[in-house]
């Protein structure tokens, strides 16, 4: 236990740190998964809704990679690994 | 011909006899590929530590092409912790997949062809990824390219790579009918 400080000195954050979660889940394009089964994976593991996992799945098709989950480091490695689970080809990437 | 049917959350797969023995035997390759090379686990050796971590895993990627798709590095450009996350779970990742490849399996072989396979919703996710898993194992092989479907569908009848080809398309036949099923 300790006692409240009597002055505060106000806290130095780097904003951007705080805003964004340092660690990101990236699915890259692929030549044979089909597209119907890409959003079906984002709606079954992310739980995202039709229309996010439609537009994530069309950012992959069509920009080659997107961003599909951020967190801290070991929940973008559970992510990374449950894709390569589901054959999806996922990396882990600082943002 | 394969059918398809759908009873409230539950789907139906119905094959002709050969069509189940063909996906069988892709399942049965696709096992004994994901097993190949693999030194026993430490669970299974004298060092109940690492056994105990499950961190006995190899470090560097597979030298098969398709095993490389199959079991990617998970960071881009950091090959030190790809190797470290190799470590950690490319062994499971393997039991995962082998898993529901022997999921499917076992359903197939003891279907009959009148009765068709019920799959509950658990199956359902086991066989869309082994399907899943064969067609990036056969298009790695075939060497497929993002946008290269006409020329595929235009190999002529007796190009050598045509059966294979048939077979990735029917996969992709199946994977999509059990989806649009599901719905």
């Amino acid at each position: 236990m300790t006692t409240a400080p009597s002055e505060l000195d106000s806290p130095e954050v780097d904003e951007a740190i705080e805003l964004s979660p340092p660690w990101v889940t990236i699915v890259w394009n692929d030549p044979v998964n089909l597209m119907d089964y890409v959003t079906f994976v984002f709606q079954t593991y992310f739980g995202y809704s039709k229309t996010k996992a439609e537009k994530l799945m069309m950012q992959v098709h069509e920009e080659g990679k997107s961003v599909v989950s951020n967190g801290n480091r070991e929940a973008m490695e559970r992510d990374v690994e449950a894709m390569h689970t589901y054959g999806l080809w996922a990396t882990c990437e600082k943002s | 011909m394969t059918r398809f049917r759908k009873r409230k959350k539950t789907v139906i797969i119905t094959f002709a006899e050969h069509e189940a023995d063909i996906l069988a035997n892709l399942l049965r390759n696709l096992v004994e590929l994901l097993y190949d090379g693999m030194p026993p686990r430490a669970t299974e050796s004298s060092d109940p530590l690492a056994a105990l971590l499950d961190n006995d895993g190899p470090t560097s990627p597979p030298e098969d092409v398709v095993l490389q798709r199959l079991l990617p590095d998970a960071y881009s450009s950091d090959d030190n912790a790809s190797a470290e996350f190799r470590r950690f779970t490319e062994r499971g990742l393997r039991d995962t997949k082998a898993g529901d490849a022997k999921r499917v399996l076992a359903a197939l072989e003891s279907s009959t062809a009148d009765e068709g396979i019920t799959l509950e919703g658990d199956d359902q996710l086991s066989w869309l990824r082994a399907l899943n898993d064969l067609r990036l194992a056969i298009g790695t092989r075939l060497d497929i390219k993002e946008d290269d479907y006409a020329v595929w569908e235009k190999l002529p009848e007796d190009d050598p790579r045509r059966l294979t080809y048939d077979l990735y398309d029917w996969l992709g036949y199946l994977q999509s009918a059990l989806l649009h099923n599901m719905r």
